[in-house]
């Protein structure tokens, strides 16, 4: 069952304005830039471009209660078709070797066969950011098999190898289609040893507290997924949840907001930085404009301005981007503790 | 003040160091070893502090390794396995006294 969008409950913190005045009104013990700075290190620049990450738009067949997008089958915001044709040319254009995918589901939008197929011919590899159920419904049910036939690499959400808690962040009965889904993928090959097809899953904590060690998790999901359903993947990737948009909403609604700030702030970790995501990835909104991260994205915080600033000025610079990345009080998120990026903790363990 | 346990005052624990400076960091050097992984996983230890929190019925220490547990990947169920065994632990103990009364009573009874 799909929860209704902050949009769609007219919620003051529906705007990326009200969302960063909320963020900004909190009496934290020191900014980013301070916490960089106590680090020694420098404002976060971008060495160069290895990853283009598109944000198809905000419709989903789901609407989860941390989206950081506020995504949801109510949302009308797609990309439009002049602006797919731009990213496929920055991207013949560029070097840039991979093509990373993201909504709401991406899927659902009418180009998105078409996307992954063109940039596959140009040699690039493409990673579908995929919420499962997806694959479930009627109209979507050969989506697989066109994953497999393309080599897309799929990095799927899952919260939780447990019903319960996966259903109190998704919408019910969405780990029982989840399942299915997965059973579908690892049939053709994903997530199996040796077929080059990858099936990643994504894990964020069921509430106000930050993501368990990567590495112990991925042993203990390994073996209660393939022991409770037979089912095998890759690789576990622990993301934060990011204090924007629902799961802002959430933190505020439950009293958690300041604590778990202070929690971000407290758990800020130097050695995170080296292994942002902004370091090497370039943000596409739905509407061409570019970002340093999707969370950037989602509180309308556009890039610097002296460098280019819509993903048709990418015809020009293919790869450099190196202005100072953008910063606020949510950056914490990808800094505390093991770090959080979109491919997971940024600190590896052993 | 309207009760003794203030939520705000875990943050304040290190202020118990201000009047014994070098026992308080002997305790923290001793505390952060005795929590780091060794032949028990972070994730284990998390899970006996949780259940000895209960024991004791410290509400700080619930709050923490409540946190602490879950960061350390714990699920709800493990934790209330958890809590059962400190509580099957506490009942057990009261109840093998009984002994103790039954030899009582075996003494001083006809």
């Amino acid at each position: 069952m799909a929860l209704p969008t902050l949009i769609n409950t007219r919620s003051p913190l529906a705007t990326p304005t009200a969302q960063r005045a909320r963020l900004e009104s909190l009496p934290l013990a020191r900014t980013f830039e301070e916490a960089l700075g106590d680090a020694g290190l420098a404002g976060l620049t971008r060495a160069s471009v290895r990853v283009l990450q598109i944000n198809l738009g905000k419709r989903c067949n789901q609407a989860c209660h941390h989206c950081h997008v506020d995504a949801g089958p109510d949302r009308t915001e797609v990309m439009p078709d002049a602006i797919v044709e731009a990213v496929l040319a920055a991207l013949e254009r560029s070097t840039i070797p991979t093509l990373d995918i993201t909504g709401g589901a991406p899927e659902l939008h009418p180009r998105f066969r078409d996307l992954v197929s063109r940039a596959k011919a140009m040699g690039r590899h493409v990673m579908d950011r995929c919420n499962l159920t997806i694959t479930t419904l009627p109209s979507y049910a050969d989506l697989p098999e066109f994953m497999a036939a393309h080599r897309v690499e799929i990095v799927a959400s899952l919260p939780s190898y447990a019903a319960a808690q996966t259903d109190r962040q998704r919408g019910e009965g969405v780990f029982e289609s989840s399942i299915e889904a997965l059973r579908r993928l690892n049939a053709l090959g994903y997530g199996r040893e040796g077929t080059g097809l990858p099936l990643n899953l994504v894990t964020n904590p069921v509430g106000a507290f930050l993501p368990a060690s990567q590495a112990a998790l991925e042993r203990d999901w390994k073996r209660e997924l393939k022991r409770r359903h037979g089912i095998e993947f890759n690789r576990l990737f622990t993301i934060t949840n990011m204090p924007i948009s629902r799961y802002l909403d959430w933190l505020e609604h439950t009293g958690n907001l300041e604590t778990y700030m202070q929690k971000l702030v407290q758990a800020f970790n130097p050695a995170t930085v080296e292994g942002l995501m902004c370091r090497d990835t370039i943000s596409v909104g739905w509407d061409g404009r570019l970002f340093d991260c999707d969370f950037n994205q989602m509180l309308d915080l556009p890039v610097d301005p002296r460098g280019p600033r819509s993903v048709a000025d990418l015809l020009m610079t293919p790869t450099r981007l190196v202005h100072p990345v953008v910063t606020g009080p949510h950056c914490f998120g990808c800094t505390a503790g093991a770090g959080s990026s979109c491919g997971g903790a940024t600190i590896r363990e052993a | 003040m309207d009760t003794y346990y203030h939520p705000p005052d875990l943050a304040r624990f290190p202020e118990v160091g201000k009047d014994a400076p070098e026992l308080w960091a002997k305790f923290l050097v001793w505390y952060n070893a005795v929590f780091a992984e060794g032949a028990l996983t972070e994730r284990e230890k998390a899970l006996i502090a949780l259940a000895v929190s209960h024991a004791v019925q410290c509400p700080y220490c619930i709050d923490a390794y409540t946190t602490g547990s879950l960061e350390k990947g714990a699920t709800p169920e493990q934790m209330t396995e958890a809590v059962h065994v400190a509580s099957a632990i506490r009942g057990g103990a009261s109840l093998v006294h009984a002994v103790q009364m039954r030899n009582r009573i075996e003494k001083i009874g006809m």
